[in-house]
């Protein structure tokens, strides 16, 4: 206050002035909340959270809270922590809830968990919504209990796709794009579970 | 306000700015399509089938939540705007059971046929679907609640038009679902009524229709038939003073279900419970099935000749013994105009103006001065826009549901302040700005007393009949005349229900009234019974023949008929034990005369003691003619079923009695004929302000316990009497002793025990109720039921505990 808007905005970067706050979890040595300004690259917010737990590489990491796309970790490794930064790399700073994953987790068991939070946090107010997060939440449930098929893959999209911009509030988007982000950059992972792709020698 | 185009499906439509896009193509005919939109509920807009595609938007947007602007431009069946339709589609059947064989909807479901245009042809959802377990709601509504498509129609239904807050969403997401309150109350024979309660609203029926799917349906019908095996018939309701239109529905020549006919004039999109479910009587095993006539022997059935030849002679006997006029004939005000004609007509040629259809009127004072017929000088689409209004004796919502859903309208909508000088404190579903409750003997006082404070007011000079009846006028009744006369209110009225209309003093507080409607520029509504104006207009009274043709000496009117008893009378489709407000008296006079023909729909039990002859005729449903609303409307009805067994539509047992009893003037070959003898046109309603203050008020002993008396909504007439699933309503109670706590606790007696009451000679056992909505010193105890009817009208009891 005492030193003006003027001088808070020029700690960050144009179009993202001033700090944000981070809170970093999930696979890091320290988590917790970093108030940084706005635009540090995602490195040094990393190393301020201690880097990845247990000397582990980087996977992926969800930088704005669960609804935003997840970003692969080469892509992530080279951006910065603002909303242009994030919004290039195809992702968004969204809540500022930076999920960070290690190179052995399960994408396909994240998505699960992810796709059930929005099934269960869905009002049930309007109907692609109320029915479609069930549904997304079911399918990546089979896929990753294995008795996923090939179609199921094109299917979950789909229903993502039908979510997408046809609610009333933003829940519906925030369920369908980790769906689609998930498919697009992990979707091999989604494959190796589905039995009819993957014969017993 | 300057109209502004837009452009749909290339298509160019005019519209008003702010005007919701799906009201727009829907005027121009364009469909989009919809399950949560109704055009009079408000918009949840939470299907998301009508998305469509708008230019420039990012996204499709719902069409029943986006307002058009000028240049608009849309697009209903772009690849965008259908694939967010058959997304939605797509959603809503993968948990929907899809059960349509066994679906009561089937054939008259909007997902069903929607599915067809959206739907894909097989369904990519492997997942179980979801179940929902189904709720006793009560006896009028079935339920199957998997089915439900949560698009809340019925929810906003009975909060926003019946003002109840009955159904509600509970739960989120996949596990929402619609319920009935928990604290809500439970029919008496509700099945599992621990777990939810019923939805108790007089107009409930309409979420049947509401209801996309098949999730509501109704109850008494449930598997009777599939919609496309039926036949429509166009009928009116003859129930209440609306007339409200429906289609009874057949299957093979039998009545099964009713539904709405809309009809914006009068009942809009909906129907009252009463409308709708009355018609469930008509294969009640209680039906009237041949012609009866009781002999030394007792009963026996018999063929129609038979029965008509006795009545004749009967009534002939009595004729040439005692003299026409001691003979009456009384009628019920639900029947059509055709058969009250015709039974005035046939009573007057016999030579008795003996004739009448107002059995729970008490005051004939003003008769001769009245209008064509007591009715409303509001038409009912007005109703909606009234701003400043005075019930008088009336409990709208229950007595003209469908003018109670209107006037909470103009309450909510309109901020019309309403008040109430009532002798009983009603719940109403409007909020009231003022509610004065006093007992009978002070009703013509407190109205003349808001007289007094108008003219306070607006300085205009009090008649001196009204002053004489005034006393000091209190805060309730100055706060009444301050309303009514408040702001630059332009749509005022004075609304005269059934408990005004069949009040001891009702000619006092008819004058009354016109007056301040003058000084104040308001309507007078009288909302009397059924076709009651029908009957006016057909001559079915003592002072006029049809059309209110002068009649040379005035007969007897309906109290006076059965106060002391006549020689003979001819009842048509009543039981005037249960439909008389005087019934103990109606009894004895019934049972003292000579000789009774009943025309009648059901066996009556009161009839079996006083009755000669029975003519079974048509129910209400399989009679075709002419009612007339409280606003003059001429409506037709047509019979949808052939009558039952042996019963005859009431025109021809009339006409063939007319035969019988060789009077002139009854050759009708068919309704037509009828109709021709007595030309309808839409009849205009007359000043009603031609009464004056009877100056003889009615003595009441003010330390005196009095039986106040109403029927309830169906208990009205035989028709309602006999329709089952009404009876098990939460409007239907069991007769019973109500006291308010004070007199209660003054006469030293406990709610819950039994009481003795005892009305002169008259002796009675009912259980006691505690009943704070009435005024000290009222005992109510309605009237329809067999175990009251012995008692008679308003009059001092007495009550002893035990
Ligand atoms: S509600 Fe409609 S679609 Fe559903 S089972 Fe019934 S008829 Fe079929
Ligand atoms: S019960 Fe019917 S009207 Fe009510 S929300 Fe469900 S589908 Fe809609
Ligand atoms: S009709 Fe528009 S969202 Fe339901």
């Amino acid at each position: 206050m005492r030193r003006g808007g003027e001088w808070f905005r020029d700690l960050g970067v144009k179009n993202s002035g001033g700090t944000k706050l981070f809170s970093v979890s999930g696979h890091v040595e320290k988590p917790g909340n970093f108030e940084v300004p706005m635009g540090m690259p995602f490195k040094e917010l990393l190393e301020m959270a201690g880097g990845v737990w247990k000397g582990r590489k980087l996977k992926a990491v969800i930088p704005g809270g669960s609804s935003v796309p997840v970003v692969p970790a080469e892509t992530m490794l080279e951006a910065n922590m603002d909303y242009d930064g994030l919004s290039e790399i195809g992702s968004a700073i969204g809540a500022g809830s930076v999920i960070v994953m290690d190179e052995t987790t399960c994408m396909v068991s994240v998505l699960e968990r992810l796709t059930y939070f929005y099934h269960e946090e869905s009002c049930g107010q309007c109907t692609p919504c109320r029915e479609g997060t069930g549904w997304l939440y079911r399918i990546v449930k089979r896929i990753n209990n294995g008795t996923g098929t090939l179609e199921d893959l094109d299917t979950l999209l789909d229903v993502a796709n039908r979510i997408e911009g046809h609610t009333i509030c933003a829940l519906g988007d925030a369920a369908a794009w980790p769906v689609q982000s998930f498919l697009k950059h992990y979707r091999h992972e989604f494959e190796a579970k589905i039995p009819a792709l993957n014969p017993p020698d | 306000m300057s109209t502004i185009n837009i452009e749909v499906d290339g298509q160019t439509l005019e519209a008003n700015p702010g005007q919701m896009l799906i009201e727009v193509t829907d005027q121009a005919g364009i469909h989009i399509p919809r399950f949560c939109y109704h055009p009079k509920l408000s918009i949840a807009a939470n299907c998301r089938m009508c998305l469509v595609d708008v230019e420039k938007a990012p996204k499709p947007l719902p069409a029943c939540a986006t307002p058009v602007n000028d240049g608009m431009v849309v697009r209903t069946q772009s690849e965008r705007a259908r694939s967010a339709q058959n997304g939605t589609m797509e959603f809503l059947l993968i948990n929907h059971p899809l059960d349509c064989p066994i679906c009561d909807q089937g054939g008259e479901c909007p997902l069903q046929d929607q599915s067809i245009e959206y739907g894909a042809n097989a369904s990519r959802y492997h997942e179980n679907k979801r179940q929902v377990k189904n709720d006793d709601i009560g006896p009028l509504i079935a339920t199957w609640m998997t089915r439900c498509i949560q698009c809340t129609r019925c929810v906003r239904f009975s909060e926003e038009i019946a003002g109840v807050m009955e159904l509600g969403m509970v739960g989120r997401g996949e596990h929402s679902m619609i319920k009935t309150h928990p604290d809500g109350e439970a029919t008496p024979d509700q099945v599992g009524a621990a777990l939810c309660s019923s939805v108790n609203s007089e107009v409930s029926g309409n979420v049947i229709e509401l209801c996309p799917v098949g999730a509501l349906t109704a109850r008494p019908s449930k598997y009777a038939a599939r919609v496309w095996e039926m036949q429509n018939h166009a009928q009116i309701s003859p129930h209440d003073c609306v007339g409200a239109n429906l289609n009874v529905q057949t299957l093979r020549g039998e009545i099964i279900r009713a539904m709405v006919r809309e009809n914006h004039q009068v009942n809009g999109y909906w129907l009252a419970d009463r409308d709708r479910y009355g018609y469930e009587s008509v294969y009640a095993d209680t039906r009237l099935k041949r012609p009866m006539i009781k002999d030394q022997s007792g009963w026996r059935e018999v063929g129609w000749e038979t029965a008509l030849r006795h009545a004749a002679a009967g009534l002939n006997t009595v004729k040439q013994r005692d003299g026409a006029t001691k003979m009456g004939a009384l009628a019920n005000p639900s029947r059509t105009v055709e058969e009250l004609f015709l039974l005035q007509k046939l009573m007057r040629v016999l030579g008795s103006d003996n004739v009448d259809h107002r059995l729970r009127q008490d005051d004939f004072r003003d008769d001769l001065l009245a209008p064509l017929y007591p009715g409303s000088e509001l038409e009912i689409i007005q109703f909606e826009s009234l701003d400043r209004v005075l019930l008088l004796g009336s409990n709208i919502r229950k007595e003209q549901p469908l003018l109670g859903v209107a006037l909470r309208q103009a309450a909510v909508n309109n901020a019309a302040s309403i008040s109430a000088i009532n002798m009983l404190d009603y719940d109403f579903h409007f909020p009231l700005a003022n509610t004065h409750i006093v007992s009978p003997g002070d009703m013509v006082t407190s109205l003349a007393n808001v007289a007094v404070a108008v003219s306070g007011i607006t300085g205009v000079s009090l008649d001196a009949d009204i002053q004489k009846r005034a006393t000091d006028t209190n805060a309730q009744e100055q706060a009444i005349a301050a309303s009514l006369l408040s702001g630059d209110a332009k749509n005022k009225a004075i609304i005269m229900g059934a408990s005004a209309l069949n009040h001891f003093e009702a000619s006092a507080l008819s004058a009354i009234s016109a007056w301040i409607c003058e000084q104040i520029g308001a309507k007078l509504v009288k909302l009397p019974e059924a076709n009651s104006a029908g009957a006016w207009l057909a001559g079915c009274v003592p002072h006029r023949a049809e059309h209110g043709k002068e009649v040379a000496k005035t007969g007897l009117n309906a109290k006076a008929m059965l106060a002391k008893p006549l020689s003979a009378y001819l009842l048509y489709d009543l039981e005037p034990g249960l439909d008389a407000s005087r019934s103990g008296e109606a009894l004895s006079s019934l049972e003292t005369a000579d000789f009774v023909v009943q025309c009648a729909a059901f066996v009556s039990d009161e009839a079996m003691n006083y009755a000669d002859v029975l003519l079974p005729i048509a129910h209400y449903t399989e009679n075709s003619g002419t009612y007339i609303n409280c606003e003059g409307r001429v409506q037709a009805s047509r019979a949808a079923a052939d009558p039952f067994g042996e019963a005859r539509p009431g025109w021809k047992v009339l006409r063939v009695l007319g035969n019988y009893l060789e009077l002139e003037g009854f050759d009708y070959i068919d309704l037509a004929d009828v109709q021709d003898d007595y030309v309808l046109g839409d009849e205009q309603i007359v000043s009603q302000s031609g009464a004056s203050v009877n100056d003889s008020p009615v003595k009441i002993d003010s330390k005196a316990i009095y039986r106040y008396v109403e029927t309830p909504m169906y208990r009205l007439d035989a028709s309602l009497r006999h329709a089952a699933a009404l009876q098990q309503t939460m409007d239907t109670p069991t007769p019973a002793v109500g006291l308010n706590e004070k007199t209660l606790v003054g006469l030293g007696l406990a709610a819950g025990a039994e009481v003795s009451v005892r009305q002169g000679e008259i002796e009675l056992k009912l259980l006691l109720e505690l009943d704070n909505r009435l005024p000290d010193n009222q005992a109510f105890i309605p009237a329809g039921y067999a175990e009251t009817s012995s008692l008679s009208g308003y009059e001092p009891i007495t009550l002893e505990a035990g």
